[in-house]
């Protein structure tokens, strides 16, 4: 049975699947020190992870969503929501601005949970409304970029806590909040459940709408908050920009971290990687002159490599 | 015709098949056997190209293949209906049946009237009438089993193999089975046919090969076998062993009338009513009792049970625990109260594929097993230990992912995971489909041992053996309404099948 051998091919494949995206960070790091001149100046490195940071904040809400077989494309469109209402509440202090950004994401989360567990509405569209909707409404809140100089929110976005920016700090902490929440919280070993067979799930007495419903709020209030942190650091509100096409660098980095797209599975750190690598991948690029759209088919072909790898793994 | 010449495959952490050899001849019924795990559907799937064998060849027609996928076992004329139906849930039963080969009009556009006509037709040969525009998931497991005969058997097949056709039949559909089978061995085809029902096996096989932990513990003519001579090679237990008893059944003395002493029943459910579904059903079970319902498919059971729990929507009705009304339509709150329910359709309903045995056994006791939200490993793990050991569930080990166990090992990890809640009343839709039959005894012995504990148990079975030795009471359902009631020395098969005709010939005229 030790000895048990199975088909090579296979075994790397499963093996590709499980670490694949730490090798391919290891190895693009490595590439990095060895070729690119500065890799390793602390301020380069600061700068990658705190343009990273919205990303993965966005990215843990996403794996969520995706867990359950849903997706949430509304998370840029709630970024620039909390941008658009960060700046109207800012005369009440950074604080209760930011709950407010908080709570618009939370309704937000709320309008598409309710839409998907209750009305019975696909993911994908009920977001979809979402997206267009929620962009809008930002717009309407803050037609155009404003800026402001209240010092607790600018502070948020450039101060740092032993040297690293608050920012990672936050996205790091979250990031073993959620990893806690999936593998020893009865509400993530639920969502997992329900991404993995709902009709099972439902009749083992799990409160599946419920479930469902939290999921989005969470995915809301977290691209709520990367919404603020993206605003403190540019030390501007820009409800009009802010966000556009993030829910894809989100879901590439939760696909690419090998969470699978048809629920059941939830890689929270694998996410988190393919975040970095991706962003990785395009300041590699960049910093050896290759034109951006080189970067978007290296990307382009990761992303079918991920997909690939963890679609064998539900066929044998 | 179809060889399999000494036959290995392991998986990680399992030796499923060592050495099989096989050989099939035209025109015969090959009944395999063996206890659940034994690697039967394992070598079907060898046979089907779903899995390569990491040794041993299979010769077909003379010569060695190799099937790469099933459908090339298919076109080479080797047709399956697998354990698990393997059908299009969300397709129309017409489509399903006729996949791969639906009737093309000019531009070859698929005919849909002339596809529902041949369905239609075809379905109407193994006495089922069904709309067929219906998607396939919208009828009963017996049901689609069927379709899924249909589909094998329209197939030009050379070899029809049958991973346990009948584990969610009615009697009167075995027949119909059982017919097709004789066709088939008219014509000259080879037949595999695998069950736990040996009363089936001797009813239509030829020969018989035991799997016993994926060696060939037996091979032979089946006629002149003693059933229990069968039973011990499949168990691996002396003869005398198993005939000092080892295989009682439900073991206690039955259908003694149960003093309720005015105590509330464990659950009433009264008037049950959904449109062209249910019609006013009313159940009551009292703790300690075992009430089975009986009818044909199609009749209301399962609807039944899925009501009680507020899986199904209702029209009107209400369920009681314990004198208690159950919020309607959720299966949290009924579980909360300890009504579980053991459904039909494990694969569609029971597992969770991708998750390990640990975390199926211990879902639906979540809550119990966490504190302020936070699951506690070391609770899990003891129960998981407890109800492993209890079932007897053969799992490489707890991290497993269910998907990967046999049919019959998944059934009793659901089993584990109602028990693990410590249910008042257990609603069991076909809770030995596909168990072997020492488990099954087990089982039955379980829901014995239960029932004396004081847990309600409602059971559905389509084997009418198993209903008559397990209940104390059985309903009779028929078109969705209750329509006879049978007690104490009232239970016996006869009178079962007496109410089922017997009403039917009343509504039919
Ligand atoms: N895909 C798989 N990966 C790992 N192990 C597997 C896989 N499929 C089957 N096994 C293991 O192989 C063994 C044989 O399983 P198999 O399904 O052939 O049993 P079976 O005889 O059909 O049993 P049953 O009567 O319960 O259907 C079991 O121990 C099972 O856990
Ligand atoms: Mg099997």
């Amino acid at each position: 049975m030790a000895e048990a051998v199975a088909p090579s091919g296979r075994r790397v494949l499963a093996w590709a699947q499980e670490y694949g995206v730490y090798a391919a960070v290891g190895v693009l790091l490595l590439f990095n020190v060895l070729f690119t001149p500065h890799f390793l100046d602390v301020a380069n490195f600061r700068t990658q992870l705190v343009q990273v940071a919205p990303i993965v904040i966005v990215s843990l809400g996403m794996a969520l969503v995706i867990g359950t077989q849903g997706i949430d494309l509304s998370v840029g469109s709630v970024m620039a929501l909390a941008a658009a209402l960060v700046a109207l509440y800012l005369g009440y202090g950074a604080w209760p601005a930011l709950l407010v950004a908080l709570v618009g994401g939370a309704v937000s989360g709320t309008a598409g949970g309710a839409l998907v567990a209750y009305v019975g509405v696909q993911p994908i569209v009920a977001t979809l409304a979402l997206l267009v909707g929620v962009r809008g409404l930002a717009n309407v809140l803050v037609p155009q970029l404003v800026e402001f100089r209240n010092p607790d929110l600018i502070a948020l976005g450039s101060s740092s806590l032993y040297g690293v920016p608050v920012i990672v700090v936050i996205a790091a902490v979250l990031t073993l909040l959620m990893a806690f929440v999936v593998r020893r919280t009865t509400f993530g070993r639920q969502v997992v459940a329900i991404g993995g067979n709902r009709a099972a799930s439902e009749l083992s007495g799990l409160p599946v709408r419920r479930v469902l419903l939290l999921v989005y709020v969470v995915s809301g209030v977290l691209a709520a908050l990367a919404g603020v942190l993206a605003t403190a650091r540019l030390q501007a509100s820009d409800p009009t920009s802010l966000g556009l096409f993030i829910e894809l660098s989100a879901i590439t980095a939760v696909v690419v971290g090998g969470t699978p797209l048809s629920g059941g599975r939830i890689r929270v750190l694998s996410t988190v990687m393919g975040a970095l690598l991706m962003q990785l991948l395009s300041a590699t690029l960049i910093k050896h002159n290759l034109p951006q759209s080189w970067t978007q088919i290296v990307q382009a072909v990761i992303i079918l490599a991920a997909v690939y790898a963890t679609r064998e793994r539900g066929t044998r | 015709m179809l060889e399999a010449r000494q036959i290995s495959k392991r998986f990680p952490g399992v030796v499923a098949l060592d050495g099989v050899s096989l050989a099939l001849f035209p025109g015969e019924v090959h009944a395999l056997v063996g206890e659940n795990g034994a690697g039967k559907s394992t070598l079907i799937k060898v046979f089907t190209g779903v899995h390569r064998p990491d040794g041993g060849e299979l010769i077909y027609n003379g010569s060695p293949v190799a099937f790469g996928t099933p459908l090339d076992a298919q076109r080479a004329g080797i047709s399956t209906i697998y354990q698990e139906v393997n059908l299009v849930p969300m397709m129309s039963v017409a489509r399903n049946l006729m996949l791969g080969r639906e009737p093309r009009g000019r531009l070859g556009v698929i005919d849909t009237a002339a596809m529902y006509r041949e369905a239609e037709r075809i379905l109407a040969g193994y006495g089922v009438v069904t709309d067929v525009r219906r998607p396939l998931r919208t009828l009963g497991m017996g049901v689609q089993q069927m379709v899924a005969l249909a589909r094998a058997v329209a197939i030009d097949a050379r070899v029809v193999i049958m991973d346990e056709p009948t584990s969610s039949l009615e009697p009167r559909e075995v027949e119909t089975l059982f017919s097709v089978i004789g066709k088939l061995k008219d014509d000259g085809i080879a037949v595999v046919y695998v069950s736990h029902r040996l009363d089936e096996l001797y009813e239509v096989c030829d020969r018989v090969t035991v799997l016993r932990d994926g060696r060939v513990a037996h091979t032979g003519p089946l006629a002149g076998l003693e059933r229990l001579k069968l039973i011990s090679l499949m168990l691996g237990r002396d003869l005398d062993e198993v005939k000092s008893g080892g295989l009682t059944r439900f073991s206690r003395d039955r259908r003694r009338a149960r003093e309720r002493d005015g105590a509330p029943p464990a659950v009433r459910a009264e008037g049950l009513t959904r449109r062209q579904v249910l019609r006013g059903v009313d159940v009551s079970v009292w703790p300690g009792e075992v009430v089975g319902l009986g009818g044909l498919l199609g009749a209301g059971r399962s609807e039944t049970a899925k009501a009680i729990v507020g899986a199904l929507p209702l029209d009107a009705g209400r369920v009681l625990v314990a004198g208690l009304p159950l919020r309607t339509g959720s299966t949290t709150a009924a579980v909360r109260a300890g009504v579980a329910l053991l459904p039909e359709d494990r694969k569609a309903e029971g597992i969770i594929p991708e998750l390990s045995v640990r975390e199926n056994i211990a879902l639906a006791a979540l809550p119990s097993l966490s504190r302020a939200g936070v699951v506690s490993d070391a609770k899990i793990d003891k129960v998981v230990e407890v109800f492993m050991r209890r079932l007897r569930i053969k799992a490489a080990s707890p991290h497993q992912p269910v998907q990967e166990l046999s049919g019959g090992n998944q059934q009793k990890v659901l089993l584990a995971r109602w028990l693990a809640i410590r249910p008042k009343i257990l609603l069991l839709d076909e809770p030995t489909r596909g168990i072997d039959v020492g488990a099954k005894a087990e089982v039955q012995a379980l829901v014995d041992e239960l029932a004396e504990e004081g847990l309600g148990v409602l059971l559905i079975s389509s084997d009418l053996e198993e209903l008559v030795e397990g209940a104390d009471r059985i309903l009779v359902l028929r078109e969705g309404a209750v329509v006879g009631e049978l007690s104490g020395d009232d239970v016996t098969e006869d009178k079962i099948m007496a109410s089922i005709a017997e009403r039917g010939a009343e509504s039919d005229g």
